[in-house]
C-alpha cells in the first residue's frame, strides 16, 4: 500500500465527489433557476455543498500529504478517479429533474451524515456535525418543491413524475457498498449503508405519498460510479470544472 | 459555549479583532457573532482559532484575510485556524450582535422551535425590522446568503432578511 491512509482518502473523496459534482450541477443554474427565489436557493445549496466538499477535500490532502492541495484533488484528477455516484451527475434537464436528483440526494445524505457524526474519526465526525445542519434545510427545500410539482397542476406531476421516473433507478447505487465503504464501516469510521437504506425508502415513501407521485418499479440501474465508472455526462461536467486549471494550472485567485 | 475572551490581550489585539466585521453583514463584528472561538499570543505572533458559520461561507476567508491585516497594522502577525468543531449556531451571536443586526434590517435569529413554526409551519412570528409587525410571510428559506431566509412585511410590504437559527 502506497499510503496507509489509502483507505480513508478512498473513503473521502466517496462522500465528497457526490457533493461536488452535484454542486456543480446546481452551480450551472446560477443566474438561470426557474425564479429569483428557488435561483437563489440552489445556488445557496450548492455553496454549502462545496464548502462540505472544501472540508473533506483538505483532510484528504493533509492525508495524502506532499504538494497535494484540496484544489488538486478537486480540479486536477481524469475521469476514472471521481467516485460521486450517478445520480448526481445527471443533467439540469428540467426544474422537476432538479428537484428530482436533490431530493433523492439530500433524502440519503441526511441520514448518512447522522451516522457520521459519530464516527471515530474526528475530522468526518466535525465535518457531518457541521453539515447535518445544513443539509436539514436542503431537504426541507427539495421535499417541499416535490409536493408542489407533484401534488400541482397536470403537467408540474406529469414532469415531477417522468423526472422520478428516470432518475429512482440510480438511487440503489447508494446501498451498494464497496470494498472501502465496508471496511471503513467495521473500523467504526464510516457509515452503515445497510442501516440507512430503509430510512432511505421511508422518506421517500411519505414525501411521494403527499406528492402525488408514484414510486418507480423500474429495476435498478447497474452503475459503478464510486467506482469511477460514470456515464457520458461526466465528461462535459469536467471540462468545464477543471477548464482553469488545466489551461493555467496552478492558478490561483 | 462562549466566544474568546479578549480581555487578557493587549489593547492593540483587542482592537484589531474587534474592528473587524463579517464583509457580507458590516454592522456585525466577528466578536459579536462569535466565530473567534480562541486567541492566544505568542509574544509578537497571534494564534486565532476561527469556526465558520456556513460550511461554504464565502466570507471566512475574507474575514481570515482581514484579521491578519489589521493585526501586522499593529505590529503583530497572525496564524489563523479554521476548526469546525464544536460547530457554529446561532447562540453564539451575541445581545449586542443581535441589537447589530435588527437595527440593520435583519431580523435576528428566533429560538428553534419558534423558527421552525416561521419557517416551514409559515407562522406569522417574525417581526418585520422596518414597522415592527409581525404580519409577515416567509417568501423564500434562502436568503441573499446562505445564512438568511427572504420575508415580507404583509403590513408595511417591505421585504427583509430573517437570520436563520443554526443549532
Amino acid at each position: 500500500m502506497e499510503n496507509k491512509n489509502e483507505n480513508l482518502i478512498d473513503y473521502l473523496l466517496i462522500l465528497g465527489d457526490n457533493s461536488l459534482i452535484l454542486g456543480h450541477r446546481l452551480s450551472e443554474l446560477c443566474g438561470h433557476g426557474p425564479s429569483l427565489e428557488t435561483d437563489i436557493a440552489l445556488t445557496n445549496i450548492s455553496l454549502d455543498l462545496f464548502g462540505q466538499v472544501r472540508s473533506y477535500f483538505q483532510y484528504a490532502a493533509e492525508l495524502t500529504g506532499g504538494e497535494t492541495t484540496e484544489d488538486i484533488i478537486a480540479m486536477k484528477r481524469v475521469d476514472r478517479e471521481y467516485r460521486h455516484t450517478w445520480l448526481v451527475e445527471q443533467s439540469n434537464k428540467d426544474y422537476a429533474y432538479v428537484i428530482g436528483r436533490q431530493f433523492l440526494f439530500d433524502a440519503f445524505h441526511l441520514p448518512l451524515l447522522e451516522q457520521l457524526v459519530n464516527s471515530k474519526d474526528e475530522m468526518i465526525a466535525a465535518v457531518a456535525a457541521k453539515s447535518i445542519k445544513e443539509s436539514r434545510y436542503h431537504l426541507r427545500f427539495s421535499s417541499s418543491w416535490m409536493e408542489r410539482l407533484g401534488d400541482g397542476t397536470q403537467e408540474s406531476q406529469q414532469r415531477m413524475q417522468t423526472a422520478i421516473n428516470d432518475l429512482y433507478p440510480f438511487t440503489y447505487e447508494f446501498f451498494e457498498e464497496t470494498e472501502t465503504e465496508k471496511l471503513m464501516f467495521e473500523t467504526g469510521i464510516g457509515a452503515d449503508l445497510k442501516a440507512i437504506e430503509p430510512i432511505y425508502r421511508q422518506t421517500v415513501k411519505d414525501v411521494f405519498a403527499k406528492a402525488n407521485l408514484e414510486i418507480p418499479t423500474t429495476p435498478a440501474r447497474k452503475t459503478d460510479g464510486k467506482k469511477g465508472i460514470h456515464s457520458e455526462q461526466l465528461g462535459y461536467i469536467l471540462a468545464e470544472l477543471q477548464f482553469m486549471q488545466r489551461a493555467y494550472p496552478n492558478m490561483t485567485w | 459555549m462562549v466566544a474568546a475572551d479578549l480581555r487578557t490581550l493587549p489593547v492593540p489585539v483587542q482592537e484589531a479583532l474587534l474592528e473587524i466585521t463579517d464583509p457580507e453583514i458590516p454592522v456585525l463584528s466577528i466578536m459579536d457573532m462569535g466565530v473567534v472561538r480562541e486567541v492566544s499570543l505568542d509574544k509578537q505572533h497571534v494564534h486565532i482559532k476561527l469556526t465558520p458559520t456556513y460550511s461554504g461561507c464565502p466570507a471566512m476567508d475574507m474575514m481570515a484575510v482581514d484579521i491578519t491585516r489589521a493585526l501586522e497594522k499593529r505590529g503583530y502577525t497572525a496564524t489563523i485556524k479554521l476548526v469546525l468543531a464544536p460547530a457554529w449556531t446561532t447562540d453564539w451571536i451575541t445581545p449586542s450582535g443581535r441589537a447589530a443586526l435588527e437595527a440593520y434590517g435583519i431580523a435576528a435569529p428566533l429560538d428553534a422551535q419558534s423558527d421552525k413554526f416561521a419557517l416551514i409551519d409559515g407562522k406569522r412570528i417574525v417581526k418585520c425590522t422596518q414597522c415592527g409587525s409581525t404580519n409577515t410571510k416567509m417568501v423564500s428559506q434562502f436568503g441573499s446568503t446562505a445564512c438568511k431566509a427572504l420575508f415580507q412585511c404583509e403590513d408595511c410590504l417591505e421585504p427583509f432578511d430573517y437570520f436563520k437559527c443554526l443549532k
